[in-house]
This record gives C-alpha cells, sequence and structure tokens, in this order.
C-alpha cells in the first residue's frame, strides 16, 4: 500500500563508500530502481535455519527461524508484476496492489490495516516487475490470525467504484513524489525506456502517468483473477516460528483455497541482443549535480547455473563497490580526484535479462563527456592490469562475515528469499550461493568483464545535466 | 471465513504479546566508562551505539558545517593510515562503522565479528582518537559536501526545512543546516577540523549501548580502550533555543508539479507531565500508519497524497512537533486545510474513545517487537540514555500509554495544540494557497 515501486523502500544503496550517503541520494534512486529486489545478493547466504514445503495446492512456503525475539514477518509473494501487465495497462500490478487494502466479502474497507495495527503489528506491501507481495509484522502468536487475513483477500477482494476514484488519486499522487518530482528518478526511467528494446522491464513499475490515469475497475480484477491464486504464491514466514507450525497453521488457512488452473505460463516478450549504442539525454533545471550512466546487457542469476552472475556481482564489486578501494572510485576519487563519486551495480536477482551499469559524477569544472571518457579509460586500463589478489581476498571475506551480520534482520533474509523464488531461482540456489561467490576465480571474473566490455555488446549512455540556458 | 476472526479479536488482542528477555546490564568499565549491555551470544557479533551529546549545534560561531565535515573525516586516514590504507584494514575484518553527525549528537555505530573484535577495536580507535585530517582527504570530503549543499538548495524537502528551521530558530545553531553553506564550508582550515574534534568527543557527554556476543568484562575492557584516551570534558552545550515562527503559511517558489508541505509547531519535552498523553495524541493524529486521523482524512478518504505523517521531535534545545506531506499543485491548498481543519476539530473535541484505543493497542503491542536484534537494540539502549531515560523504563513504558485516558488526551489536544500557530511551509506552485509569507529560492 505504501508501495515500493522501484525499490525505493529501501533505497540502499549497498557499496557506496561509507560516509558518503547524502550525495548518494542523488544516485539512489538510479541504483535502487536497478535494484528493484532491493537486496545486496551477497545478504543471500544461506543464514538461519530455513526450511520449505508445498501445500497440495502448489502454495510453496519457506520458513526461516529466528527464536530471539518474539516476533514474526508473515509475506506472501504473488510470482506476478509490472512486466506482466496487459499492453496499455501500465501500473495496474501496482495499483491492484494498493487495491489490496480495501474490502473483501467479510472485511470491511480499512480493517484489514486496523486489526493489524489493533494487534501492535505493521503491514504493508510492494510492487517489482516480477513480483507483488504483502507482509505484516507482529507478535508470533497472531500468525494465524494473520494468515487468515491474507487468505481472505488471495481469492475474496471487494472493489468499489468510489475505491478506484480515490486510490487512483492516491497513486498519481505516489508517482508525482517519487518520479515527476526527481529529476533522477525521471532520468532513470527514460533510460529504461530507451535500454529495453522490447522486454516489458522498461515499463516503469509505478506506470506512465497517462495510463495511470485510465486504469479502472474492471482492469484490476481481471488481473487479479489472473494472477492472484495460491498456484502462484510463496508464503515466508520469518521468525519466533517452528516449520510444524507454519505448516499446521498453513494448511488451516491457505490449504482450502483452490488452485488457479488456467494459471498463464510466465513469458515476456524477450530482449534481443542489443546492437547499436544509443545516447540518452535528460535535462531539468532541478539537478544539482550532473552525472553520466553508462550500460550493458547482462545475464541474471539462473537456477542451477549462476557462476556468470557470480563473477558479474564481484565484478561490480571490484570496480565500484567503495568509493576508496575499487577500481573506479580509487583512481577517479582518489588518485585523480576528477569525481565526486563513481560506481557500478549489478542487479543479479531476475527472471529476465539484467542490466550492469556504471556511474561517475565528476568534479565540478569537468564534463559529461570527460566524465564518459574517464569511464573508459579506467576501463581499458582495468583490462589490462587484471585484478589485485587482495582485493579479491577482502571482498570475498567480506561476503562470508555477512553470512554471520545477516541472522540479525530475519526480514531482510525473508525479502531475500522472497526475491529469489520469485525470480526463477529455488532454496538450493540460494543456499548454493556463498560457495559460489567463494569459488569464483580472477580468471573467471576477467572473462565476463572482457565479454561485457570488450566484445559486441552496445551499449545505453545517459547524461543527466541541466538545461544550458539556467545557470548554477 | 473472517467474521469469526473480527468476533475473535476483542479477545486476541487483550493479551499482550511476549516480551523479548531484553535484560539490560549496567556495566561499568575499570576506567570509569559505562554502558549498557544486552548479552545474547547466539550470533558471533557484537553491535555497539555510541552517542556524544552536542553533535553539529557545537559549530563555532562562524564555523557552520565544521562538526559535520569533521565526522565525515574520520575514516579518511587515522594514525600511520591514510583513506585507502584505513579502508582495506577495515574491510579485511569485515567490520562496519559509520560515524553521523545529527543536530544533538555525532553517533557512531559499529558491527564487529567475534573472531577478530581486538583487531576492530584497535582500529576504530584509531578514526576516534587520532584522525589525521590530512589535507589531501578534506579537500575530496569538501567537495562531495558542496555538492551535497548544491543538492539540498533544489531539493523540495530541504528546501521546506531549511525555511522552517531559519524562520522558528534564527541564529541559533537549530536556525541552519548542519552542513553549512558553501561560504562557511569553503572557509574551514584543518585547524576547524581540530577544534571541532575536540569539542565534540570527550567522556563527559557519551551514551553507550552494546549488543550481542560480549560479556560485561569485555566490554568494560573494549571500552577502556576505545574511549580511554579522550578527555573528560568537551565544548559546553549551547543554550536553549526560542521558538521564533507564528501561526501561517509560508510559500516558495519551486518548479516542481507536486508541492511539498511541513506543518509545525512546538513539541513537548519528555520531561513535562503530559509527555505521555501528547505522545499518544500525536500517534492518534499523524503516527505513521494507515489507521491515523489525517492519513484517514487526507490520503484515504480523498486521495490528496500518497502519505501523510506527524511526529514529536525531542530535540535538545526545543522540542517541536513536526508534520509532512505531498500533494499536487492543484490539491495541495484543499489538503493544507483539511489538515489545519483536524487541527482544530481534535483541539475542540479531542478524540473518539475508539481512536484512543487503538493507538494504545498498537502503540503497546508494537513496543516488544521493536528489540529484535542487535544492532537496534543497540542503537535503542544508546538512544534511552542519551535522553536520560532510567534503565527500567522498557518496563514501564508500556503502563504508563496504558494509563492516558479521555479526559487526558481532552486536556492536552486543548492545551497542545493551536490551528492558529500552526505554520504551513508550502514548497512548489501551488495553487490557490493564500501566503502569508513568501519566499524565494535560487539557484
Amino acid at each position: 500500500m505504501r508501495a515500493n515501486t522501484g525499490g525505493i523502500f529501501t533505497t540502499v544503496l549497498p557499496f557506496a563508500p561509507e560516509g558518503f550517503m547524502r550525495l548518494c541520494r542523488l544516485v539512489a534512486i538510479l541504483c535502487a530502481a536497478l535494484l528493484p529486489g532491493v537486496v545486496w545478493p551477497g545478504a543471500l547466504w544461506g543464514a538461519g535455519k530455513v526450511t520449505e514445503f508445498t501445500l497440495e495446492n502448489g502454495m510453496q512456503a519457506v520458513v526461516i527461524e529466528d527464536h530471539r525475539s518474539p516476533a514474526v514477518v508473515h509475506m506472501v509473494w504473488y510470482r506476478t508484476g509490472a512486466a506482466d501487465e496487459p499492453p496499455g495497462l501500465s501500473g495496474i500490478a501496482h495499483f491492484l496492489e494498493h487495491l489490496m487494502f480495501k474490502s473483501t466479502d467479510d472485511l470491511e474497507n480499512g480493517a484489514f490495516s486496523r486489526i493489524v495495527e489493533a494487534n501492535g503489528g505493521s503491514d504493508n506491501a510492494f510492487t517489482s516487475w516480477d513480483y507483488t507481495a504483502y507482509f505484516q509484522r507482529v507478535a508470533a502468536d497472531r500468525l494465524g490470525l494473520m494468515m487468515e487475513m491474507e487468505a481472505d483477500r488471495m481469492r475474496d477482494l471487494v472493489i468499489t467504484e468510489a475505491d478506484v476514484m480515490t486510490e487512483r488519486s492516491v497513486v498519481l499522487e505516489e508517482r508525482a513524489q517519487r518520479t515527476d518530482s526527481s529529476p533522477e528518478a525521471l532520468f532513470n526511467e527514460q533510460l529504461r525506456a530507451a535500454f529495453y528494446l522490447n522486454h516489458p522491464y522498461g515499463i516503469p513499475i509505478i506506470g506512465w502517468q497517462h495510463e495511470i490515469a485510465g486504469l479502472d475497475r474492471a482492469d484490476a480484477l481481471a488481473f487479479y483473477d489472473r494472477f492472484y491464486a495460491p498456484n502462484n504464491a510463496i508464503l515466508i514466514v520469518a521468525g519466533d516460528v517452528t516449520p510444524g507450525d507454519v505448516r499446521r497453521l498453513a494448511q488451516v488457512h491457505y490449504g482450502p483455497i483452490a488452485a488457479n488452473p488456467n494459471l498463464p505460463e510466465r513469458a515476456r516478450p524477450s530482449e534481443p541482443p542489443h546492437i547499436a549504442d544509443r545516447v540518452v539525454r535528460y535535462a531539468d533545471p532541478r539537478v544539482a549535480t550532473p552525472y553520466v550512466t553508462r550500460s550493458y546487457q547482462a545475464a541474471e542469476r539462473n537456477t542451477g547455473a549462476q557462476e556468470h552472475a557470480a563473477a558479474l556481482v564481484l565484478l561490480a564489486r571490484i570496480l565500484g563497490g567503495s568509493g576508496t578501494t575499487a577500481v573506479l572510485g580509487r583512481t577517479l576519487q582518489i588518485e585523480e580526484e576528477r569525481s565526486l563519486f563513481a560506481g557500478a551495480y549489478y542487479q543479479p536477482l531476475s527472471l529476465d535479462t539484467s542490466e550492469f551499469t556504471l556511474i561517475n559524477v565528476p568534479v565540478p569544472g569537468l564534463s559529461l563527456d570527460e566524465a564518459v571518457a574517464d569511464l573508459d579509460r579506467v576501463l581499458a586500463d582495468f583490462l589490462d592490469a587484471g585484478i589485485d589478489p587482495e582485493q579479491l581476498e577482502r571482498i570475498k571475506f567480506q561476503y562470508a562475515a555477512q553470512l554471520i551480520y545477516a541472522q540479525d534482520n530475519v526480514q531482510s533474509l525473508a525479502r531475500e528469499y522472497g526475491t529469489a523464488l520469485t525470480t526463477g531461482l529455488t532454496v538450493q540456489d540460494v543456499q548454493e550461493w556463498p560457495g559460489i561467490i567463494a569459488a569464483t576465480t580472477p580468471g573467471d571474473i576477467m572473462a565476463v568483464a572482457r565479454q561485457l566490455f570488450g566484445g559486441e555488446r552496445r551499449t545505453v549512455t545517459g547524461y543527466l545535466a541541466r538545461p544550458a540556458t539556467t545557470g548554477g | 471465513m473472517i467474521r469469526a476472526v473480527v468476533a475473535a479479536i476483542t479477545t486476541v488482542i487483550l493479551a499482550l504479546p511476549a516480551w523479548a528477555n531484553v535484560d539490560i546490564q549496567d556495566v561499568t568499565s575499570p576506567g570509569g566508562i559505562s554502558a549498557w549491555l544486552v548479552e545474547d551470544d547466539s550470533i558471533p557479533f557484537v553491535a555497539l551505539d555510541i552517542h556524544f551529546q552536542g553533535g553539529s549545534s557545537l559549530d563555532a560561531p562562524g564555523k557552520r558545517g565544521a562538526t559535520y565535515l569533521m565526522t565525515r573525516l574520520l575514516q579518511e586516514g587515522a594514525g600511520e593510515m591514510n583513506a585507502q590504507a584505513f579502508a582495506e584494514t577495515r574491510e579485511g575484518l569485515a567490520a562496519r562503522f559509520s560515524f553521523d553527525a545529527h543536530r544533538d549528537s555525532v553517533s557512531i555505530s559499529v558491527e564487529m565479528l567475534t573472531q577478530n573484535r581486538d583487531a576492530a577495536v584497535i582500529l576504530l580507535r584509531q578514526a576516534l582518537v587520532a584522525p589525521r585530517f590530512d589535507q589531501d582527504a578534506i579537500n575530496r570530503v569538501r567537495g562531495q559536501v558542496l555538492s551535497i549543499i548544491q543538492g539540498n538548495a533544489r531539493n523540495p524537502e530541504d528546501i521546506a526545512h531549511s525555511a522552517f528551521t531559519a524562520m522558528a530558530f534564527g541564529d541559533h545553531p537549530y536556525g541552519s543546516a548542519q552542513e553549512g553553506t558553501a561560504e562557511t564550508v569553503q572557509a574551514l582550515t584543518r585547524q576547524d577540523m581540530i577544534n571541532a574534534h575536540r569539542a565534540v568527543f570527550a567522556r563527559d557527554r557519551v551514551s553507550i549501548g552494546a549488543a550481542g556476543d560480549i560479556t560485561p568484562m569485555e566490554l568494560g575492557l573494549l571500552l577502556d580502550t576505545l574511549l580511554g584516551a579522550l578527555p573528560a570534558e568537551g565544548a559546553p552545550l549551547p543554550p536553549k533555543a526560542d521558538w521564533l515562527l507564528e501561526g501561517g503559511i509560508t510559500v516558495v517558489d519551486f518548479p516542481t508539479p507536486q508541492s511539498v508541505v511541513l506543518f509545525v509547531q512546538p513539541g513537548i519535552a519528555r520531561t513535562d507531565p503530559d509527555f505521555f498523553p501528547v505522545f499518544v495524541l500525536n500517534q492518534i493524529i499523524g503516527g505513521g500508519n494507515f489507521r491515523s486521523r489525517l492519513m484517514r482524512e487526507v490520503r484515504i478518504k480523498r486521495g490528496l497524497t500518497y502519505g501523510i505523517s506527524s511526529y514529536l521531535a525531542l530535540a535538545d534545545h526545543h522540542p517541536m512537533m513536526i508534520g509532512q506531506f505531498a500533494s499536487s499543485n492543484a490539491l495541495v491548498a484543499q489538503a493544507v486545510r483539511v489538515t489545519r481543519d483536524q487541527w482544530a476539530d481534535i483541539a475542540a473535541n479531542g478524540v473518539t474513545g475508539e481512536e484512543l484505543e487503538e493507538a494504545k493497542l498498537y502503540l503497546t503491542g508494537a513496543y516488544p517487537l521493536r528489540f529484535d536484534g542487535n544492532g537496534t537494540i543497540a542503537s535503542i539502549l544508546a538512544g534511552m540514555q542519551q535522553d536520560g531515560m532510567p534503565i527500567d523504563y522498557i518496563t514501564t513504558r508500556n503502563a504508563r500509554v496504558e494509563a492516558v485516558t479521555m479526559e487526558d488526551i481532552r486536556r492536552v489536544a486543548a492545551r497542545f495544540l493551536n490551528p492558529d500557530a500552526l505554520h504551513f511551509i508550502v514548497v512548489g506552485q501551488p495553487e490557490g494557497v493564500e501566503a502569508t509569507n513568501e519566499r524565494n529560492v535560487r539557484f
């Protein structure tokens, strides 16, 4: 409901150099939208005690135990998102997510949140291209109540015309706040639209404004009927619970819901190879700090085949994981003092194709063309010089440590499993990932680097600037 | 199928949830430094939160931005290490340090693995007691700060906040942004960094929370290593601020399709006998969830905003109550009107019994759920000490919320809420908003 339309829910900029977060707010929107799942993939260690089972109606379940505090996070993830929308109805997945907080045949308007809050809980939801998820955080002994209500709205949602009118206005305000009020967000929206030639990942999650304005009750109900069913859902429960209790409660509450036999296969229009270099220039008088980005087509993590993505994750870390010690930051920020910030981002969790993006925020006085040339020069030097083995060892140790730190926050672990399972991975894939990262060699990483930067792939380069006529 | 649940809920909510085992130990180091600790060895790391009271309000006259820049430089070279060597050492330990300047404190949040904790403490100590403030690091980080200042000048939320604080607090440090201005930051010298460091970090103003895999004995030794070399006393704290802002509407013209709105009035001190009734009242008005009065009236009923909330800022030198929302330029006048009408309505009529019950259920039910990890617990413990709360506060807090009556709410609503003293700051190009005051923004 307070929807996370682009991963902005928690604007995580995982490897921004410490103490640099304020400037990074400028680029956080870019980075957040590149990271719809929000999570730093390194947090996807198999930490905590994780159990999975599947109900007879096809609903999958994952339980993550943490008995330190009497709280529980209850989440239902649907394997549907903005990339599954019918043409012309951009934003319908997210709009439906808002409407899910209205009525059901049994619960009056607003009762869902009222009951959650009367129990000291909090609830919310988020939408991305590949998933839509609903969650509550509440005392562990209220889990059954949460399941009962979540199961109720899986099949028995009631939407009135009045709800549609006010909530569509809320979503337009949300778009105005998140996107239209931010030159960085508008720039990013244009970049994605240019980057994806054919795949619906190029369409904004929240929707284009003119299409949001036309969304109606029938559109929302059709999307709901098509995708909201137990055989398209994943239950994730994390906290002070046992797998046995969760299974028993899930059978009581979700078990009776019939599967949807007509659930469509998740097939989206696919992305062809990018054979032309393209440039996006966006100018806005509100821009405070101009910068450039350069994006490359990159493969995502796939079940049973995560090695390539692991090498890309480490490559992003080596190039852009720190403003002080990574290749781009060390060279451009520290040694040459030509950048305020230089980084690299890669989103490995995606059902379909993904992208690898470099960003460079030049110091005042340097042009954006010089900033692009700096990126190319540093990359070329990196391809010659190769990887500093000590840097790679430090990065791998930090990954291993993340196994420990991640256990302190089972809500983010829950979110990471949800993202993985809705983007085509399995619990086993998640648990094998640390070993795959650890086994990745400098040779593996340089091979993907050469393929990415030195091969036939073309790029989309973005320039965010102020209009020439408005001064600084 | 839900009906049974709705009937059952009355009984469900009466049983308060079980508590986490939040057993706070009051630890005093051999050197006399005290800290609160929740010991839990289930995950092999410890979280520490250290707050130094004073913060960026300690900036010397003419040196606005000194504390903020100094805090950002602490990991940019210390002891024998330059910025890069320091970062490589920290990465090699997988330790996590963050130093942040705030209005009333500088905070340090730390997570360290048990397996290399001693080495991590030695490294952290260097940043805290032996920062180098190398000139090249100062210049580089200054460039980042200048870019942040420039960004804030074009961000409607920051514009609204700086208009508010300038009007409300004038020349007091609260009246200006802690980042400083381009002019003041350009003029800061290495000596200013040394002076700011000396003013901020001292043992007479420190609050420490720790949680995780560490014994009281180990924590005591750690604290002496980490903080023992700091001076006993820091700079005197600034005086109380005066609230200079009267009711009205200030419009700041800014080219954006959606206006950002702050609404502000004086707040209440935690020591005020009416603090708990006002705390519950704020929860009812705009306490950050979907059931608050403002959320229902402005968002859910009328679709005028994506989100609206209010909070009590317990600032050391003047408490504040601050609310915020954003509405399209065409809708914002209506949203301002609805908000002011709610203020007047609650001041005159109080709230409903149902609203009070819901707020109390939420506050008392949610409180135990806050203590859910080493990182959050360490931060809560440090914050409690900084606010001067007793060590048994956690066990008494819910009873004080429970004790708030309809009569209390009526009394404090009439005393505390005054729609004529409420000031709206609107940044955007609002349609139909009658400003009592206009400010310009230049860029």
